[in-house]
């Protein structure tokens, strides 16, 4: 990847009392491409998107934003970037379009003819009063404002939590259309269909700690094919994973190195049916997260 | 009503500090006004002459209230201590029912705890039962430290009920206030308004000794229920039933209302914001300016009202010449016009001084809220936002009392016949106590910044200031211990010169604790959910 990364996290940690909210957390996010972050609720996303702001400070590691520090340089770094938080809280008597404009002013502008295509594209009416709008159109103020500004980078916690499908549709299309226009784009998520069709890197954390991190290609590399199949006879196989017999039909996984082995015994079986399916995200991260550290 | 229960135990636990040292603070300070007098005038004839001279003084009168019995002990202790000690308890009950009612809706808080099996009522019930507790404790503790010190079961019984009364009663304001406001600042702001304006109908209509006027005021009833002075059981009873009928009106909008939104209808704004609407500052005054105006126009009506009512207070001497002859030789009528205008408008600087923790304050409901984060994520430095609200608070209490001492100018002066005069020097009474308000934002900010958990101690060093300019002298504290309140230390204007040392020395007090408070906000980390 060409130039320096925008952000770059190395062993990043924060604890608040007793809880250890980023323990020696990693993370890349090269210039350019759209970066799913991937974890549960209370795996250290929202603060680690917290500490890149400069609202929190880490407690040790290193955390390099835009090839600034985040909390030194935080005033000057924040012109070159926009934030859609998780929770989208509104001034009550401000009315959805003044909101919009102040934070975009409040980052150094926005483009105005984009703002009105967007509001139109998520048919947000902007005359509401922050306190007359539901979640999913808070959602879409904070996520209007962020997509009309100039910005170089986009720090978005999970923003379609409250969206219809309709919506995050319209979304994943603005999403895409910033990634063309040459934005970096840093998408926190839990919901794994969203960052398999938007991100073309994904880093998984838990507990504090970046788990995986790389191309869904490479992550998938690294992981498990499903197979399926029907059997004359069943064979002995060595090296699967989750196998089930049932009657002549067999299940199972089955790692990457593996699998030419496998099929090599399958075919000398008896296929009468096959069907070999790579790892969904899904999988990939239940993986992570059923199994003990 | 399903979960009410379980909510007041929260609640109690989220209170076990504050709701505690509020009704020791309460209960102590009129044991203790019991205990001075008994101890500076043992006896009987000592405490008649207490009672003519100073107690039929108008001007004192509207501080404390009337007196009714001025040969006992219990008589001169309910005379002075009952009014302070209801205004106390009606701070407390608005500040503990609007916490656990709005604020906890505008943190979002309510809606966690209202997906949970909880009926629509149980979080306004809960609020206002813990109240209800608190209010009943603290009567039940005046009356066995009154009575504990000698005083008759029955005038004790009273005066616990009357405080405890109109404890009740502003419960119920702040309910109502809850229901009808968007936010917890305006809930709260719009019941202590309502508990501003009672005190300055009693104080006028004691002052002036128009009975109808201080009727028309609650913490008018409190000394009325006459504790020590042939109690009249029904006026107690009065305070009760209203605050209950109070609650009753706030049950009625509860069933209508949508979680977080007020009963007044939602209007429509502007899809675009105005070009000056682009800084924090710009931000702060639209946030602040509804507040503002209307503290404003009420510190208006109020010194208008004073303006108004001075001259009536040499009048009542008029028709007393035994007491004018006294008061001559203190300095006369003219004088006691003027001591009345500084006593009354250092009450407005005090209430000045709750604009300037609530104004100041602002910063940390808007952290508290998540609506500090969107702006800090701008190109926002921390020092800039914390400013912008600092500027309101200290902007805005000099605008409140300036409000306030023109109107009390204006109003006096057309008595008079001395408008300009009178204008000048009330507007100069008004500005004395600015840069004492001023110490009140500046320990809010303090604590915003180095411990943001506990600004409600700024709201407990607003009391802890009243509490030791109506009581320091008479429980003859230490003179250090009573110049621990900035207002210990403003000349009485108009019924002394100006002097600047205290001014500007108070004023260099909150631009200290202002910059450490904004040095330590600058290194903490912000409030996250």
């Amino acid at each position: 990847m060409p130039g320096n990364p925008a952000v770059l996290i190395s062993g990043l940690t924060k604890t608040f009392g007793h809880v250890r909210a980023l323990d020696g957390l990693d993370l890349t996010v090269h210039t350019g491409e759209i970066h799913g972050f991937l974890g549960p609720n209370g795996a250290g996303k929202t603060t680690t998107l917290r500490i890149l702001l400069g609202l929190l400070r880490a407690d040790s590691g290193h955390a390099e934003l835009l090839g600034g520090h985040p909390w030194r340089d935080a005033v000057e770094l924040h012109r070159r970037l926009a934030y859609v938080p998780g929770d989208v809280v509104l001034w009550p008597t401000l009315s959805g379009g003044e909101t919009i404009d102040l934070l975009g002013r409040l980052r150094g502008g926005l483009d105005q003819r984009r703002k009105k295509a967007l509001l139109e594209r998520f048919d947000l009416d902007p005359t509401k009063k922050g306190h007359a709008y539901s979640k999913g159109n808070r959602q879409k103020v904070a996520l209007v404002a962020a997509l009309s500004s100039n910005v170089e980078l986009l720090l978005l916690d999970e923003p379609t939590a409250g969206l219809d499908p309709l919506m995050e549709a319209v979304f994943r299309e603005c999403v895409t259309e910033e990634r063309g226009n040459g934005r970096t784009v840093l998408l926190s998520s839990h919901i794994l269909a969203e960052v398999e069709a938007l991100c073309d890197r994904v880093t998984i954390v838990r507990d504090g700690r970046a788990v995986e991190s790389g191309t869904l290609a490479q992550l998938r590399h690294l992981t498990r094919t499903s197979v399926a199949a029907e059997l004359d006879r069943i064979p002995e196989l060595p090296g699967v994973h989750e196998l089930m017999v049932d009657g002549s039909h067999v299940r199972f996984e089955v790692d990457a190195d593996q699998l030419g082995e496998t099929l090599r015994i399958l075919t000398e079986s008896g296929v009468r049916g096959l069907t070999c399916r790579p790892p969904t995200l899904e999988e990939l991260f239940l993986r992570h997260y059923r199994s003990a550290p | 009503m399903t979960g009410t229960f379980e909510l007041v135990r929260l609640a109690l636990r989220r209170d076990r500090l504050m709701l505690p040292v509020w009704i020791v603070v309460i209960t102590g300070a009129v044991a203790g006004t019991a205990s001075a007098i008994a101890e500076l005038y043992p006896a009987m004839e000592q405490r008649v002459a207490l009672g003519v001279t100073i107690g039929s003084t108008p001007a004192l009168q509207g501080i404390t209230g009337p007196v009714f019995d001025a040969t006992s002990v219990g008589g001169l202790t309910a005379w002075r201590a009952t009014n302070l000690a209801a205004v106390l308890a009606g701070l407390m009950s608005i500040l503990l029912v609007t916490r656990h009612t709005r604020a906890e809706e505008e943190t979002g808080r309510a809606e966690l705890i209202g997906s949970c099996p909880v009926g629509r009522h149980a979080i306004p019930a809960a609020a206002v039962i813990l109240a209800a507790g608190a209010n009943l404790l603290l009567a039940l503790l005046l009356t066995l430290a009154l009575s504990g010190q000698g005083l008759p079961m029955a005038g004790a019984l009273a005066f616990g009920l009357a405080v405890g009364g109109v404890g009740w009663l502003f419960a119920g304001v702040a309910v109502v206030a809850a229901q009808l406001a968007e936010h917890a600042r305006s809930a709260n702001g719009a019941a202590v308004s309502v508990l501003g304006l009672a005190f300055l109908l009693r104080a006028s209509g004691d002052a002036a000794g128009i009975e109808a006027l201080s009727w028309a005021s609650p913490l008018g009833w409190a000394p009325r229920v006459r504790a020590f002075a042939g109690e009249r059981w029904w006026v107690a009873g009065l305070l009760v039933l209203t605050g209950l009928v109070l609650v009753g009106l706030a049950a009625l909008p509860a069933r209508r209302r949508d979680v977080g939104s007020g009963l007044l209808p939602a209007r429509r704004g502007p899809a675009d914001a105005a070009p000056r609407l682009a800084s924090p500052q710009a931000l702060a005054w639209r946030l602040q300016r509804g507040g503002l105006l209307g503290w404003a126009a009420g510190f208006a009506v109020v010194g208008a009202m004073l303006g108004a009512l001075a001259t009536s207070v040499g009048d009542v001497v008029d028709d007393n010449p035994q007491l004018a002859a006294i008061l001559e030789r203190m300095g006369g009528a003219g004088a006691l016009v003027d001591t009345f205008l500084a006593a009354e408008i250092g009450i407005l600087g005090l209430v000045a001084g709750g604009f300037a923790v609530q104004s100041a304050l602002r910063l940390q409901a808007e952290e508290v809220a998540l609506r500090a984060e969107p702006v800090l994520a701008g190109a926002v430095s921390r020092r800039e936002w914390a400013l912008s609200h600092l500027v309101m608070a200290l902007g805005g209490t000099a605008a409140v009392l300036t409000a306030g001492g023109l109107a009390a100018g204006s109003a006096h002066g057309a008595r008079t016949g001395e408008m300009a005069e009178q204008v000048i020097r009330l507007l100069g009474a008004a500005w004395v106590q600015v840069p004492a308000a001023w110490v009140l934002a500046g320990i809010a900010m303090l604590l915003f910044g180095l411990l943001p958990r506990y600004t409600a101690l700024a709201w407990a060093a607003l009391a802890a200031f009243a509490l030791l300019g109506q009581l320091g002298e008479l429980l003859q504290l230490d003179d250090w211990i009573r110049s621990l309140s900035p207002f210990a230390h403003l000349p009485q204007v108009p019924a002394q010169d100006v002097s600047a040392a205290p001014l500007l020395w108070l004023t260099a007090v909150t631009v200290a604790l202002a910059l450490v408070g904004i040095a330590a906000f600058q290194r903490r980390d912000l409030a996250g959910n």
